[in-house]
């Protein structure tokens, strides 16, 4: 099976051109293509991973195969360019295949009856199968540039994606926005890679380590702190961390699988992924680390916030990812990559099926407002309760899948001796059981608050929720078992033993958060209103977003734009203006010249006499050395 | 047969054009297919070139010489290297889809296909010149109906704009004859130089000019190539001109002919006076990032589409002098590859608002919106433009600007961090254009606009399908252009001296 992997990213290529070239005029037949090239796929990440776990293939001695991509040459004391495109197999990458894969089926397969009826509904598959690919090849990278090759496909089906309603002015600037902000994160991280070339003479991953491995790199510590800070600008984009965060929330505007697969396994993955694989270089300097868990721990915590307050399902669904990212970058930056992975993990089935479901919703009830749903527990029941098995798998409740992941998280940034982000985390735990149980009691429960006639989605969107509701309830447990941490580490296996203290006190916040939402919303024991009001400056900062889209905002329409236009008169007035006026000085200089150029005769017969004149009195004029005496 | 290939490539258009002259005016169909025919004779010659060129063997090839004027040293010689050959490629490419953009011409389509191919046969004249005398003879063939053809078929203050192009373009080029007259002397003296009279580009860059000859030469050079490139701030003819040309003299004008000035940069300036270009090279890292930012800042406020393009131009070619301005290997191979990148590129885009403005009769972004509906298919290909332009992996371009970058971070490295970020505003006018002209909510005001269709189309598939199959496999391109790179990088490393700055 090995020896087939280049072709898991390969297989959705195919079907994206076949849809594109062939077969856009036949919806079904269009379908099919996208499915029979995400199941291939899907079938040989499996068997990968099978192989992976019998022929004990580990981190430290991956399975790699290349070919030549790009061969410039290097002449005098400056770099060539040498790019390959590889397969990188190893339980790290395995795993993630397996998750893209499996997840990416099950949307497409939700898809079919979600976007059931939809005009572009050829288009919408061919930008799936794209949209795998472009994650695939990231995946399965050997190297950074392959991986940036990846990295920026995805950006573009993202953009392709969100904007897929361009017909709506609010989708089309969403999509802008993700594509631009992520763009301010790419510019990093190219100019990151390119200095990690100059400096290391290679992009790929098992060079890079082994020259850092040996010692020998000759890499400055500030050349170090630089790279891995510019690198880390691109996850800070494509994973959303504070400040790069904006784009995500408003990624809502797509339809709501690309919602759940973006959340899930495709977009926001990326950046976790890539801190994961480069770690040896994020690892080589200890402020990079700590920028990258700070950045993380207050990403988890305002994302958390934000949640808090907020009406749109689909709006709370993605403050919550925001969180759960902080919580995995925040990981990997206190130097467990194994907490951070296996976080990724869990929470990719849990999210993905925590948006099919709202996507279910949605699809009932026409509406994204919680405060127009109510009820709906009795008309859905499978939605209903699958959502609540996401709700109480995100909110870290023994022994559903987030439980572990989580356990891991707060067990590694303790271990680390990072305190204060421990408190930091274990808080968010409480406030994400708080939102997202808020969420189930308005909308799921209670008397229906609007006219809405909800009623079961059909078996095209239930199945795949059901399906995901198993991996969301065992694949915690089940990597556990599978031992994860000797899989998926970075210098030396991690087995963390369950620390019941710290297990504790997480359910403890947990099961707080769940009961305060039971009160408050359920039972209706304090007036939310009332605490609106009394709470204003707080519930209006955070409703707001902290007014971080108006800053932005502001700057581009004014610095950016005001740039821009300062570019543009100058260009037209002074630069233009100073050539314009050398045209217009000579020509004017030629107006003036023009009055010798009279045509009439008499007045050249005068100037030819007089300039005889002239030369006469000049010959006879002795001190101008004339020759008449 | 090999010898006479280059001779075909640029005869076939002037063979066109008197083919065409005999034809009457009103048989509109066999005139523009006669232009497509002969101009396809170009494309197939220089596909054959591309595969008949030995990269294993380097250097000049394929090459053709006829002595003119002994006593002068003069020769018509031709022969292309792994600099020139995509260069033709580009030509052929361009101005054979420049045909089929220019398919509902209507207004003296006779005189017009003329002009055109006149102009372009001077085009393939220059890239495969050997002999810096038909070098810049040929440059003045492709300038001259560059006048006309704006002048005539232009819009929007087409006389302003066809006499300032050719002002400008005239005074770059009296820089280059200075220099030229210059080299031909200096290489002719017995003592310092060659002792025989010679305009043999590879034989004048053989003489040792002194230094000081250098900086005075290469400074010409730079202004004069600087003109046509356009390096800042000389470049205020190129949005004018882009904006005023009929579309397939805007292709042939930003996809080509301002590569010339790159290509004269490289060809004569760069092997001709390595150390008088290691001395001006800093000012020109400094010019051209100011170029790549500031074009790009001036795009993003444009208000008609063709300015948008045409300030996009102005900000890639800075990408351009970039590339040259690092004078090492990967940095000039990143120039010239941006210069195939960039031609088609930019053809693409010229040739997509000329099927608009056709049918919409205006270029204003703030009149259109929800285009996608209408046209999906011009949609998708101002996409895969969009993003070429905006560098995105898997398109030429991307390949292209990661070499430069790679080559210059290393020499200037806050000028290429400058530079660089032009990627972060190129991406942001790119996309603020595809949201106001292509999405939104459909606009019935342009319901009967019709989506390119039939021949309408031929430009758009060929050049996009050049960028993305050069894009996924640029070693078909790269490796030719570094084999003709490498010996120039090793002269550059070898003669040095320092910068101005």
């Amino acid at each position: 099976m090995l020896e087939l992997a280049w072709l898991i990213p390969i297989f959705p290529l195919i079907a994206y051109t076949l849809i594109i070239f062939l077969t856009k005029k036949s919806k079904s037949i269009s379908v099919a293509v996208a499915l029979a090239g995400i199941v291939a796929s899907l079938v040989i990440s499996i068997g990968v991973l099978v192989e992976t776990i019998q022929k004990g293939i580990t981190m430290a001695e991956p399975f790699e195969v290349a070919v030549k991509w790009l061969r410039l040459s290097a002449i005098d004391k400056y770099t060539g360019l040498n790019i390959d495109m590889g397969i990188l197999i190893d339980p790290l990458s395995a795993v993630m295949m397996f998750v893209v894969t499996s997840i990416a089926t099950l949307v497409i397969i939700y898809s079919v009856g979600y976007m059931h009826g939809d005009p572009g509904f050829s288009r919408y598959f061919a930008y799936m199968s794209l949209f795998a690919f472009s994650m695939l090849l990231l995946v399965i990278a050997n190297n950074f540039f392959e991986m940036f090759f990846g990295w920026e496909l995805v950006g573009l089906c993202s953009y392709l994606l969100i904007g897929f309603w361009f017909e709506k002015p609010s989708a089309a600037k969403a999509a802008n926005k993700a594509f631009i902000t992520n763009r301010w994160g790419d510019f990093g991280f190219m100019l990151g890679i390119i200095l990690l070339y100059i400096n290391f003479g290679t992009f790929n991953f098992g060079e890079i380590s082994r020259i850092i491995g040996d010692g020998a790199s000759g890499v400055g510590a500030a050349i170090l702190t630089l790279i891995s800070l510019l690198i880390f600008a691109g996850p800070m984009a494509k994973s959303a961390q504070f400040p790069l965060h904006v784009w995500l929330p408003d990624a809502m505007e797509g339809p709501t699988p690309v919602s759940s697969i973006l959340h899930a396994a495709t977009m926001v993955a990326a950046g976790v992924y890539l801190l994961a694989r480069g770690f040896v270089l994020f690892n080589e300097s200890t402020e990079t680390l700590l920028f990258i868990a700070y950045i993380g721990g207050i990403t988890a915590f305002i994302a958390a916030s934000f949640a808090l307050v907020q009406r749109d399902i689909k709006r709370i669904l993605a403050y919550s990812t925001l969180s759960q990212l902080g919580y995995m970058v925040m990981v990997i930056g206190v130097g467990s990559i194994t907490a951070g992975m296996f976080h990724l993990t869990t929470h990719a089935f849990f999210k993905c099926m925590l948006f099919l479901g709202a996507g279910s919703v949605i699809h009932a009830v026409h509406t994204q407002d919680i405060f127009e749903m109510g009820g709906l527990s009795k008309k859905m029941p499978i939605t209903t309760w699958t959502f609540i098995i996401g709700a109480l798998a995100l909110a870290g409740i023994f022994p559903l899948s987030g439980f572990w992941s989580k356990d891991e998280i707060l067990l590694a940034t303790h271990q680390a001796g990072f305190t204060g982000l421990y408190w930091l985390a274990t808080l968010v735990a409480g406030m994400t059981a708080f939102y997202m149980f808020r969420l189930i009691f308005i909308a799921f429960f209670g008397e229906k608050r609007t006219d809405h006639h909800a009623h079961e989605s059909s078996p095209w969107m239930t199945v795949p929720l059901i399906i995901l509701a198993f991996f969301a309830v065992f694949s915690g447990w089940g990597l556990v078992k599978m031992g994860y941490g000797s899989m998926v580490f970075f210098g030396h296996p991690h087995h963390g033993e369950i620390n019941l203290g710290i297990a504790l006190i997480s359910t403890v916040f947990a099961l707080g958060g769940i009961v305060l939402a039971w009160l408050i919303y359920y039972r209706k024991i304090v007036d939310t209103d009332l605490m609106k009001q009394r709470f204003r400056p707080i519930y209006n900062l955070l409703w707001n977003k902290l007014y971080i889209d108006e800053i932005y905002e502001w700057l581009f329409d004014k610095v950016m734009l005001g740039v821009a236009w300062l570019c543009n008169q100058c260009d037209r007035k002074v630069v233009d203006g100073i050539a314009d006026g050398l045209g217009d000085t000579v020509r004017h200089t030629g107006g003036w010249m023009r009055f010798m150029q009279t045509g009439s005769l008499q007045n050249y017969a005068l100037v030819i006499f007089g300039a005889i004149v002239i030369i006469v009195l000049l010959m006879a004029t002795p001190v101008l050395g004339g020759v008449i005496r | 047969m090999a010898s006479a290939l280059l001779a075909i490539i640029i005869l076939a258009p002037i063979a066109g054009a008197l083919t065409i002259l005999f034809i009457p005016e009103k048989e509109d169909v066999i005139i523009k297919s006669t232009a497509a025919f002969f101009t396809f004779i170009s494309l197939a010659a220089s596909v054959a070139a591309y595969f008949m060129y030995d990269v294993a063997k380097g250097g000049m090839q394929l090459v053709l010489e006829i002595p003119w004027v002994n006593e002068f040293g003069i020769k018509f010689s031709l022969g292309v290297d792994g600099i020139s050959l995509p260069l033709i490629l580009l030509t052929s490419i361009v101005i054979f889809t420049g045909v089929f953009a220019s398919w509902d011409m209507q207004h003296r389509i006779k005189e017009f296909f003329i002009f055109l191919l006149v102009l372009v046969s001077g085009v393939f004249g220059v890239f495969a010149s050997r002999d810096l005398f038909f070098f810049y003879l040929f440059f003045e063939v492709a300038v001259i109906p560059m006048y006309i053809l704006i002048g005539v078929w232009g819009s929007t203050r087409k006389e302003y704009a066809a006499m300032k192009l050719t002002l400008y373009l005239l005074v770059g080029s009296a820089f280059v004859l200075i220099g030229a007259i210059a080299m031909f002397l200096y290489g002719a003296d017995p003592v310092k130089g060659l002792g025989y009279r010679t305009f043999d580009i590879a034989s004048l860059a053989q003489v040792q000019f002194d230094p000081a000859f250098q900086k005075f030469a290469f400074f010409l050079m730079m202004i004069g190539f600087g003109f046509l490139v356009p390096m800042w701030p000389l470049h205020t003819w190129s949005p004018d001109g882009h904006v005023a040309a009929p579309t397939a003299v805007s292709m042939l004008h930003a996809g080509v002919l301002m590569k010339l000035g790159g290509y004269g940069l490289i060809r004569v300036g760069l092997a001709c006076f390595p150390e008088g270009a290691h001395y001006w090279a800093p000012l020109i890292a400094t010019l051209c990032c100011v170029n790549a930012t500031y074009g790009a800042f001036v795009a993003m406020v444009q208000k008609d589409l063709k300015f948008v393009i045409g300030y996009s131009s102005v900000s890639h070619m800075g990408y351009v002098l970039l590339g040259i301005s690092a004078m090492n290997a990967v940095g000039i191979d990143g120039a010239v590859a941006q210069m195939f990148a960039h031609g088609i590129m930019t053809a693409l885009f010229f040739a997509i608002v000329g099927n608009i403005y056709n049918k919409a009769h205006t270029r204003m972004i703030a009149e259109f919106g929800g285009l996608a509906h209408q046209m999906p298919r011009v949609a998708y290909s101002f996409l895969i433009a969009g993003l070429a332009s905006l560098g995105l992996p898997g398109l030429y371009n991307f390949v292209a600007e990661f070499a430069i970058f790679m080559g210059a971070i290393q020499v200037y490295p806050v000028r290429a961090f400058i530079s660089v970020f032009a990627i972060v505003i190129t991406a942001i006018y790119v996309l603020r254009v595809m949201m106001r002209v292509f999405f939104g909510p459909r606009n019935p005001r342009w319901d009967d606009l019709k989506d390119a269709r039939g021949v309408e189309i031929v430009p758009f598939i060929i050049l996009s399908g050049t960028l993305i199959l050069f894009g996924v496999f640029p070693d078909l391109l790269m490796n030719m252009i570094d084999n003709g790179v490498v010996p120039l990088a090793e002269k550059l490393a070898t003669f040095k001296m320092g910068g101005i700055f």
